[in-house]
């Protein structure tokens, strides 16, 4: 996953120069916006966005509501697609590809982009169950490999001490907090290379946020993560970067430091210290 | 001045605004002791020099109160942006307010020693330097109160004649010293009070920095002219 500034803009379709991270110490990105808008019907709810996502590292998105930051993360894995008169215009560079090009293979494209929703959605089945469904539809794997990443996954979502012994009971059974880690488990199984999150904390208690966000830390190491959350304090702890969304334009992007010291853009002030409206 | 605009939350707003008046107020406590240190010594005034060195320990209980009221606001608020450039400037305006105070009470101390002298010499020098620290000082506190980025600017960059004025103090006192050896207790008293005057220009000149970094959003980082050279002088008798 790990690649160099050239191989980077050679897979982004774009002259090196181009490609550049928003702010010093960011990756080389894992995926570019260019020029993205879009339309739920002949509303445009997204207008000429260019971001780019840093490789393993944490974007966090955040605007008031109606911003476009989450018409945003839906447009990543095109959630979009599920519903008619809506699309998108421009370029989202992943690897390479064009994500929002019609013929692309949907499927594929989101066990390589995962996504995390605000309420924690387990399905009602064995724990187990909830990891393997997901993996199945893209791997054919022996029970042993399968048990294997059963457990990978619920390490790595921090979830296995508390599941291991449960495997077999119903999801439902898990507390709110058990339930998001679970699904972030499920997410991580099919070994996605970005994965997003949709405010996925918000219906956590402060204790269970803390965990999440302690486990978005961890999982950086291997995935790309882009969050959209209404917390900015949150966004300030996880985030490498951010980026402030207002009526669906992206107004400034920057390092989480350099957008809570000192913001550039006077709209991004007002928003993130409390005077906006 | 900068119009901002207000918080969603009024009592938010309300404590910015007590901030900025506490600060201010120290501000202006500690103006007021430089001046009554400045005619203390200039005018061999006692009573000034009484008040100046009986306002400290105001001074320093104003600087608990801002330490109190900026961890609250810390706390309680989770300042960002210019809200928190703003907040932790107040902590560290307070501490560099705090010592001028401090110098302040000292140049008093030494003004009560100094009248038991008679001076064969006038204090021109020394006269036209507390002006020009006064001057800083008025100049930077109003910078506080309205958020002034070029005034602090100014301060910044004044702070050079003060240190070319304790420059020549400096030659000028030893020389009497070494003319005559009964100068050698007011002129070693009077070099620190011109010491004093001239770190309090320096306090003044880190506030500016403050100032600028809490308006701006960006340090103040043109090299400064440094003006005292005062530590590399050397004088010898007879050249």
């Amino acid at each position: 996953m790990s690649t160099t500034m050239n191989v980077a803009s050679e897979k982004l379709g774009m002259a090196a120069p181009m490609v550049r991270a928003a702010a010093e110490g960011m990756n080389e990105p894992r995926i570019a916006i260019r020029n993205l808008d879009f339309f739920y019907g002949s509303h445009r709810a997204l207008k000429s966005i260019n971001l780019e996502f840093p490789a393993r590292q944490v974007t966090g998105m955040i605007g008031p509501s109606g911003c476009g930051k989450s018409t945003l993360l839906r447009v990543l894995n095109r959630m979009y697609d599920l519903y008619p008169g809506q699309r998108a215009t421009g370029e989202v560079m992943l690897d390479g590809q064009n994500i929002i090009d019609p013929k692309l293979d949907l499927i594929h494209l989101r066990s390589r982009v995962g996504m995390v929703f605000q309420k924690p959605t387990p399905f009602p089945m064995s724990i187990y169950d909830n990891i393997a469904f997901g993996v199945r539809l893209h791997e054919q794997l022996s029970k042993s490999a399968m048990d294997e990443r059963v457990e990978w996954s619920l390490s790595r979502a921090a979830l296995w001490d508390e599941a291991k012994d449960r495997l077999n009971t119903s999801a439902m059974g898990l507390s709110g907090g058990q339930q998001q880690r679970l699904c972030i488990a499920r997410t991580i199984a099919v070994r996605p290379e970005v994965i997003l999150f949709d405010e996925p904390t918000s219906a956590l208690d402060p204790i269970s946020t803390l965990k999440i966000e302690e486990l978005i830390d961890e999982l950086k190491d291997d995935f790309t993560i882009a969050i959209v959350t209404h917390n900015m304090q949150q966004a300030a702890r996880i985030a490498d970067q951010v980026a402030f969304f207002y009526v669906g334009e992206m107004v400034e992007v920057g390092t989480a430091t350099q957008m809570f010291t000192a913001p550039r853009e006077k709209r991004t002030q007002e928003y993130i210290t409390g005077r906006f409206g | 001045m900068q119009e901002e605009t207000k918080h969603i939350v009024k009592s938010y707003d309300l404590e910015l605004k007590r901030l900025r008046s506490l600060i201010t107020d120290m501000g202006g406590m500690v103006e007021a002791q430089v001046g009554m240190a400045a005619t203390a010594v200039l005018s061999k005034d006692s009573d000034a020099a009484s008040r100046a060195m009986e306002s400290d320990p105001k001074v320093d209980d104003m600087e608990r109160q801002v330490e109190a009221f900026v961890i609250r606001l810390l706390a309680l608020r989770q300042p960002v942006a210019q809200d928190l450039r703003m907040i932790v400037a107040s902590l560290k305006m307070t501490g560099d307010l705090e010592r001028i105070g401090d110098y302040a009470a000292n140049v008093a101390k030494r003004s009560l020693v100094l009248q038991q002298f008679s001076l064969p010499y006038t204090l021109t020098g020394l006269s036209h330097m507390a002006r020009l620290v006064q001057e800083n000082l008025k100049l930077i506190i109003d910078a506080i109160g309205e958020e002034d980025a070029e005034k602090a600017l100014l301060v910044w960059r004044s702070d050079e004649a003060i240190d070319q004025i304790y420059n020549a103090l400096f030659r000028e006192l030893i020389t009497y010293m070494m003319e005559d050896p009964r100068n050698i207790t007011p002129c070693t008293h009077l070099l620190f009070i011109a010491k004093n005057m001239e770190r309090i220009g320096d306090h003044a000149t880190n506030i500016a920095e403050t100032v600028w970094y809490a308006v701006k959003g960006e340090p103040l980082t043109d090299a400064r002219p440094k003006g005292d050279v005062s530590s590399y002088a050397v004088i010898r008798p007879g050249e």
